[in-house]
């Protein structure tokens, strides 16, 4: 069966302002990001869907040591969806000095996502989600 | 199956090497092979984890260098990557095929030269073990896998982040004591108090440097060989009793990473085939690249219940004359980190507990020992339970 919503396509729809999923015509599970099959139940039977884009914070840490190319500090959390799934996101917007367990830890938000440079090791262009705090 | 035991063991000082990673695996090799007395002839393939040898030396094809480099050129060679635990991947295949009866003698171990990189293009390296489409471009490093790991620790089971890092910095402190007096260490007669622990700067909060595996050079290897042969070699062959593997995706698929399904498949499944529990372990070395990774592991392994790992540490229960001793090697936290040749050394130091020859680190009674290596988003976890054959 042909690959549904690879990773250039899941990346081209944030950059088109969708940010897409699967959901499993078997389970009724969310797979997010996509993969060939489902992350609950392994069928292959998903349609693709816009996500809500409506997650929490469930764990998070400020990066002072960055890997080449990035500029420090910068925070990178797990992000639990409305829809179940975890996802890795830079949390934005935010100050790294306020970014506390008390703080953040649990804190709704939304997801949008990031241009982040091509480097020599990442076979073109790439975007990383991202995760706006609500007030 | 048969039964398969290590003849002999080598592995070269961790740390800054001036030497090439296929330089490293040769010296780690031939020390293997004369604590084998067997000749090089004898052996009949050639394992080899290495993680990024392409950036580091832009070193493709390393086992077939290093088979040729100790002049075993047209056996087969083979290399391991699955990120830091490549080395067990190796060690693991050479049992393997030594257990099915297919080979007699297979040399197996690891090699990495890191220090050839700026800590940035290390760190952007290192990361190739995240997902990369996914995970990579929010520039999450390994630290950062793990400080995110901790905070969620502290969260699940409801305790101050300050004790937390107590906890941590005992791990670290711990680790240090005893590298300080493991030659082979990269941190080899260097006090580090606790002070000094909680003094460090900030990598990914709340991980200091401290809480941080170094970045290392090294090669270790063992001289893999069936019990019958290996008993012809030495009076003490340490028998490999049982072997587990297991495997993740991209870090955030795996939701709640204080506990690693992982690990705990792969640890059962060497529990089982050796036919024993977390308890029968009497010393441990485990994948410590970072303090709560220790603790976090010391629980994924059964030794300790989800949530009391922390308090372990601070009962003293995974230190000398506790109840499971972990990484009186100095681990990897002190002993240093050289990915792919992490595995290896782990084997290393348990064989020479097991034969009683690790001096002031040696722990009374040692009958059975056990490996724990992780590499990637805990994409690749191995272990390899191990005990006295004579």
């Amino acid at each position: 069966m042909k690959y549904v919503l690879t990773a250039d396509k899941y990346a081209d729809a944030l950059r088109g302002g969708k940010f897409l999923g699967l959901k499993c015509h078997q389970c009724g599970g969310y797979t997010v990001p996509p993969q060939k099959v489902c992350s609950g139940c392994r069928s292959e039977d998903m349609e693709v869907v816009e996500l809500s884009r409506n997650g929490e914070v469930r764990s998070f840490t400020v990066i002072y040591t960055p890997a080449e190319g990035f500029q420090p500090p910068y925070i990178v959390g797990l992000i639990e969806l409305e829809e179940g799934p975890w996802v890795t996101a830079n949390i934005i917007e935010y100050a790294p000095e306020k970014a506390t367990m008390e703080e953040l830890m649990g804190r709704k938000g939304r997801i949008d996502y990031q241009e982040v440079p091509a480097d020599m090791f990442s076979g073109g262009p790439r975007i990383a989600l991202a995760f706006k705090v609500a007030d | 199956m048969r039964e398969v035991a290590i003849a002999g063991v080598g592995m070269t000082k961790f740390g800054v090497s001036e030497i090439t990673q296929v330089e490293m695996f040769a010296e780690a090799a031939m020390d293997a092979i004369a604590a084998s007395n067997i000749k090089p002839e004898a052996i009949q393939a050639v394992y080899v984890g290495n993680a990024d040898g392409n950036v580091e030396e832009g070193q493709a094809v390393m086992a077939p260098m290093c088979a040729s480099e100790i002049g075993l050129k047209g056996l087969p060679a083979t290399s391991f990557q699955a990120a830091c635990s490549s080395g067990t991947l190796a060690i693991i295949n050479a049992f393997v095929w030594v257990s099915l009866g297919l080979y007699d003698v297979v040399l197996a171990g690891g090699t990495e030269r890191q220090r050839t990189m700026s800590t940035p293009l290390a760190t952007r390296v290192m990361g190739f073990g995240v997902h990369a489409k996914y995970e990579t471009p929010t520039g999450l490093s390994f630290p950062g896998i793990f400080a995110m790991m901790a905070h969620l620790y502290a969260r699940k089971y409801n305790l101050p982040l300050s004790e937390l890092k107590e906890a941590m910095a005992r791990v670290s402190f711990k680790a240090h004591k005893w590298g300080s007096i493991n030659p082979k260490a990269q941190f080899f007669g260097k006090e580090v108090t606790m002070e000094k622990i909680y003094a460090s700067d900030m990598v990914a909060s709340p991980l200091q440097v401290y809480d941080c595996c170094p970045i290392s050079d090294g090669g270790a290897a063992v001289v893999v060989a069936s019990m019958d042969v290996a008993r012809k070699l030495t009076d003490k062959p340490v028998q490999i009793i049982g072997v587990g593997q297991g495997s993740s995706g991209a870090v955030c698929s795996q939701k709640d990473i204080t506990r690693i399904p992982a690990r705990e498949l792969s640890s059962q499944r060497a529990y089982k085939m050796a036919g024993l529990k977390p308890s029968d372990i009497d010393v441990c070395e485990l994948h410590d690249c970072f303090t709560i990774a220790e603790i976090v592991a010391s629980e994924g392994l059964g030794f300790f219940k989800p949530g009391d790992g922390y308090k372990a540490v601070m009962r003293g229960d995974t230190d000398m004359g506790g109840k499971i001793p972990i990484n009186m090697s100095g681990g990897i936290k002190a002993k240093g980190h050289p990915v792919g040749a992490t595995g290896a050394a782990q084997v290393y130091e348990i064989v020479n507990q097991l034969r009683g020859e690790c001096g002031a680190r040696q722990v009374e009674g040692v009958k059975v020992g056990m490996t724990d290596t992780m590499g990637g988003s805990f994409a690749s976890i191995a272990h390899i339970i191990m005990r006295r054959g004579w």
